[in-house]
């Protein structure tokens, strides 16, 4: 692997959408070109060296007068493992009632975030 | 299913049903099979839904005596079976001297076939019953005993009627033989076993030569012809037309037309391809711009943007350019109803009347004494006025919940629909019987309630609820872990 | 039986809840909010990812989290009564302040209900195959995004497994992020335009995350399959959107979603005679949200499709206010009625007209969509004697919704129709 990379990247931090220009070496962001804002380098760096991903999806549930639950990471989540953790959520099933918040995954993966759920449901 | 029947009718179209119907007033064991999962499903659910007056075939045709004798049974016969059907009339529309000279034609044939009232009239009279209609338009051929209806709802009613009074449908039934003994029809061999009969009846439209040779008959072929149409929402009405209004014919087809339907939408189409595949049912882009082109000749400004759904049909055309109707030359107990293309929607009742009588004739059948009179599914909740929705609902809460929003059809009438004799088995055929998706958001709204309560009231888990044909499965399980049930 | 409500609102989605809520801050004592689901929330229910809330609750949350929100808001209010699993056939216009609206319910039959004013807030609904005339065959298989999301969101089911996508919008990506996480393939993102209609954001994370190709100026010709999808025909196609005879190439798929548009759900307010603007599709509303007939109002996508909930919210609240003004006979009369017209580069523009009393003392927030994308223009309010105001915006795309208010100060001055505009940087 060349230890000087360049990665082209759109800033997503505002409807602005501007095209980054990083450089790379050893895996440390060394310059972002491009940006219109000081967010824009931060969004580079952190996209290019530790993205974070919100997950959100559905479990079943039990009890409800739906057969699944929307649910949301409490924090962001390793990009790397958003998959792994969407499969780990078939696994699981919760039960009515359920209020907005409740934790139904607790510590996904051991990565120290929980699911929860997105909405009430009530008991049927 | 029946292992012994007098009559065996293959295909389930309105030639089929309408011959089920009739042969079900008398003392005989009658079978219909249909390979789709549903009656009504090829040529009778994609065609110009028009009930001709009889002028376009040649004098001494079948077409033209079935065309002009079903015309005026279903005159008779649309209360009895509470057919929807319209008769609003249709004109063929001339531009220019040649067409015009075409128009004398038409009526001059028209009034030897034998149909009443004919008269030419001019374009502005035209366009004073079309306000819509070209400038360009110079005459007109009006034919008051023309309509519309509901082609998928007259197969219905013709496939319940008989099975209130015994017949048996068996869909999802593939002939795949006929037993000749002797000469003679003994028995059909099908996917679902063999029904010994001494009569089949061949209605199988596209597939009606398959079926003739596979009794020995290769007297005939069908060569299927498709039609492509784009169909209108109700909005668009006021730009468009209240009746069927035609552009001179030519050798193959009557053109393209500008169509109302008895529903409130409008059409145009169809065109005419050439096809060797009998299930080609796609619409392409060059047929699209070629029915555009041919209605923009009678209507102008279309409302192309107010199009909701584009489908295509086949014409079962005959190699003899006829009907061939009748007992086969080759094979006794073989009865034909073969080259059912245009006008046999029109002809079903008279087909089924002329049929009916071969097979009178030939058992000795006699009428039954219990015949039960029909009694169709009755008024749509649409169509109500408020009281008559509040008494609905009070006798049934489900009429109180809407399903289909566009076309305001409620649970209760779908799931009449599943439950009627010959009822709904598919997303489609609760969409043929009650309209829940046929309306401008085409079931983006109520398609995934639709297969909700086919589930629960066929009992059937949703992922083997299929959208119309055999193998049209619309949802798939999700596939859980082990801490799951699913 | 006969109670005569201040206001009956049509549809409990974020637009009605936040009406309802909004009316009962502003005096109305009797507010009815008729749902046709078995529950309130409208298609949020079913939107469960994130992204919402963040203007109008000041906080990020999913499409669920958001309609718990409008409703934990409303439910313990006494003003406010919901019915649910209703359906409305019918609105009367008997009078300036008396409308009757004819619903079903399996559970209360048919009724008539009378209230002096009515809000709709009906939203939208998807545009179909047969608007956009796909050609090809007709399989199962194709579905509208959205119908497949409440099948994946709240039934519980898949629509398939090898998935194309047609359309670029927010809500084709975040279907191709959602149906990637249920472990299916999504072939491709096919858009007919040459740029995306949607957020970068959702470009980024719901396509370039899990390495699904977007196709644009790309669209489909064909669809293959008599009973089931097998497989589509895609063309490039030219400046007009024409597909370009030589460049077609299939893609193997069992699935097709349609993601090609919004229609504001207008049937009723047609019915009722409400004005409705050719472009939005919406009823013609005054910058109160009161559409051409007295007493009626309208808010959300019904009156013009949002590409934010958070947008839905604050209209419906303005809506909610002024139908409660209405309905408690304090509303002002208007003086002047001003037309807003949509000038070089807008292609919508709501409200359409403002109507000004004596004294106004509001500002005015005007929403408009441009007709393309352009970056560093300048946004032109000017009436007959000139420039009202004018904004510096550093980016306008047809996808996303621009607000901007005209303070109190500038529309007290305003004597004459006004046209806004965009015009590019110099």
């Amino acid at each position: 692997m060349d230890k000087v990379q360049t990665k082209i990247l759109n800033c997503i931090m505002c409807p602005m959408g501007c095209e980054l220009t990083a450089t790379m070496e050893d895996g440390v962001v060394t310059s972002v070109k491009g940006n219109s804002c000081p967010r824009g380098e931060k969004y580079a760096k952190d996209e290019l060296t530790n993205p974070m991903r919100m997950l959100t999806s559905t479990v079943r549930i039990e009890g409800a007068a739906l057969h699944l639950l929307p649910v949301v990471s409490k924090s962001t989540l390793p990009k790397g493992k958003i998959l792994e953790c969407a499969e780990a959520l078939r696994e699981i099933k919760a039960k009515a009632p359920v209020k907005v918040g409740d934790v139904i995954a607790p510590n996904i993966l051991g990565l120290g975030v929980d699911i929860v759920a997105s909405r009430d449901m009530a008991a049927v | 299913m029946k292992t012994k029947a007098d009559v065996v009718i293959i295909g389930g179209g309105i030639t089929g049903t309408a011959t089920l119907s009739w042969l079900s007033r008398y003392d005989l064991s009658c079978v219909l099979i249909e390979r789709e999962p549903d009656i009504a499903m090829g040529t009778t659910k994609a065609n110009s839904a028009v009930l001709h007056a009889g002028f376009d075939a040649p004098t001494g045709s079948m077409k033209a005596k079935m065309n002009v004798r079903g015309n005026t049974l279903y005159h008779e016969i649309a209360d009895e079976y509470g057919l929807d059907i319209k008769w609003t009339g249709s004109l063929v529309c001339a531009e220019d001297a040649d067409g015009e000279a075409t128009l004398s034609e038409l009526l001059a044939r028209g009034e030897a076939n034998g149909v009443p009232s004919l008269s030419i009239i001019s374009g502005d009279a035209a366009r004073e019953k079309e306000p819509n209609l070209s400038d360009k338009i110079t005459a007109a051929l009006h034919a008051p005993t023309a309509g519309i209806c509901w082609p998928f709802g007259m197969a219905i009613a013709f496939a319940e009627s008989a099975v209130v009074n015994g017949a048996e449908i068996e869909r999802e039934c593939e002939a795949t033989g006929i037993k000749i003994e002797g000469g003679k029809v003994a028995a059909v061999e099908t996917t679902k076993g063999t029904i010994e009969t001494k009569f089949v009846i061949d209605a199988a439209g596209v597939c009606a030569d398959t079926v003739a040779k596979m009794a020995g008959d290769d007297s005939f072929s069908i060569a299927p012809r498709k039609g492509e149409y784009i169909l209108f929402d109700k909005t668009a009405q006021g730009s468009m037309v209240s009746s069927v209004v035609f552009p001179v014919p030519t050798k193959t087809s009557k053109g393209i037309l500008v169509c109302a339907t008895t529903h409130g939408n409008t059409f145009i189409g169809p065109n005419a391809q050439e096809t060797d595949d009998r299930s080609n049912l796609s619409t392409t882009p060059q047929g699209m711009d070629e029915i555009i082109a041919g209605a923009k000749k009678l209507v102008p400004n279309l409302p192309l943007g107010a199009s909701i759904t584009e489908f295509a049909g086949l014409r079962a055309a005959s190699s003899t350019g006829d009907f061939i109707l009748g007992e086969s030359s080759v094979t006794e107990g073989l009865i034909l109803a073969a080259g059912i293309q245009s006008p046999g929607l029109t002809s079903a009742p008279a087909i089924a009347e002329m049929l009916t009588e071969i097979i009178v004739s030939k058992t000795g059948a006699k009428k039954k004494t219990e015949y039960k009179k029909f009694i169709p599914a009755g008024k749509k909740f649409n169509e109500m006025s408020d009281d008559e929705r509040a008494a609905m609902i009070k006798n049934d809460p489900r009429h109180g919940r809407i399903i289909c929003r566009c076309e305001t059809v409620t649970e209760g009438e779908i799931v009449d629909a599943i439950h009627r004799p010959c009822g709904a088995t598919t997303v489609d055929g609760v969409k043929r019987r009650t309209r829940a998706g046929m309306g401008r958001c085409q079931g983006g709204f109520c398609g995934p309630r639709v297969i909700e309560i086919l589930s629960r009231e066929l009992k059937k888990p949703i992922p083997e609820i299929r959208k119309d044909g055999i193998d049209s499965y619309m949802y798939y399980d999700k596939k859980y872990g082990d801490g799951g049930d699913k | 039986m006969n109670k005569i409500y201040d206001i009956i609102i049509i549809g409990g989605g974020p637009g009605g809840l936040s009406a309802a809520k909004s009316a009962a801050e502003n005096g109305a004592k009797h507010i009815l909010v008729l749902e046709r689901d078995r529950e309130v929330g409208g298609i949020l229910q079913q939107c469960v990812h994130n992204g919402f809330g963040l203007h109008h609750f000041k906080e990020e949350l999913t499409g669920p989290g958001y309609a718990q929100k409008c409703y934990d808001l409303v439910k313990d209010m006494d003003e406010v009564e919901i019915s649910v699993d209703t359906m409305v056939l019918n609105i009367e216009n008997k009078s300036d302040d008396k409308k009757i609206v004819t619903c079903v319910s399996p559970r209360n039959g048919l009724q008539k209900i009378e209230g002096r004013t009515v809000i709709l807030t009906m939203g939208c609904r998807e545009r179909t195959r047969g608007a956009i005339r796909i050609p090809g065959y007709r399989p199962a298989g194709v579905y509208t995004a959205g119908a497949a999301q409440r099948m994946v969101n709240m039934e519980g089911y898949l629509p398939g497994h090898k998935i194309v996508i047609l359309g670029s919008g927010d809500i084709g990506l975040i279907m191709a992020r959602r149906m990637s996480l249920e472990g299916c393939k999504v072939e491709a993102v096919l858009e007919i335009c040459p740029f995306s209609n949607g957020l970068t954001r959702n470009i980024v994370q719901c396509l370039n995350d899990y390495d699904i190709p977007l196709y644009l100026s790309h669209t489909i010709v064909g669809i293959k399959g008599r009973d089931r999808v097998e497989g589509i025909t895609v063309s490039n196609v030219d400046d007009s959107m024409r597909p370009i005879a030589g460049t077609e190439f299939d893609i193997e798929c069992d699935t097709v979603l349609l993601s090609v548009g919004l229609i504001p759900e207008n049937e009723l307010s047609r019915e009722l005679g409400v004005a409705i603007h050719p472009r939005t599709n919406g009823p013609v509303v005054d910058q109160h949200r009161e559409t051409s007939i007295d007493g009626v109002f309208a808010a959300g996508n019904v009156v013009h499709v949002h590409d934010l909930v958070d947008f839905v919210s604050d209209e419906a609240e303005i809506a909610g206010k002024f139908a409660a003004i209405k309905a408690t006979g304090n509303a002002k009369k208007a003086t002047l009625d001003i037309n807003v017209n949509a000038g070089d580069g807008i292609n919508t523009c709501v409200p359409q007209h403002i109507r000004l009393t004596s004294g106004e003392d509001e500002s005015v927030r005007l929403f408009m969509r441009a007709k393309s994308p352009q970056r560093k223009v300048t946004l032109h309010i000017k009436d007959g004697d000139g420039e009202v105001m004018k904004k510096p915006l550093a980016i306008v795309k047809p996808s996303e919704m621009i607000a901007v208010d005209i303070p109190a100060a500038k529309v007290k001055n305003i004597k004459s129709d006004i046209t806004v505009s965009i015009e590019g940087a110099k």
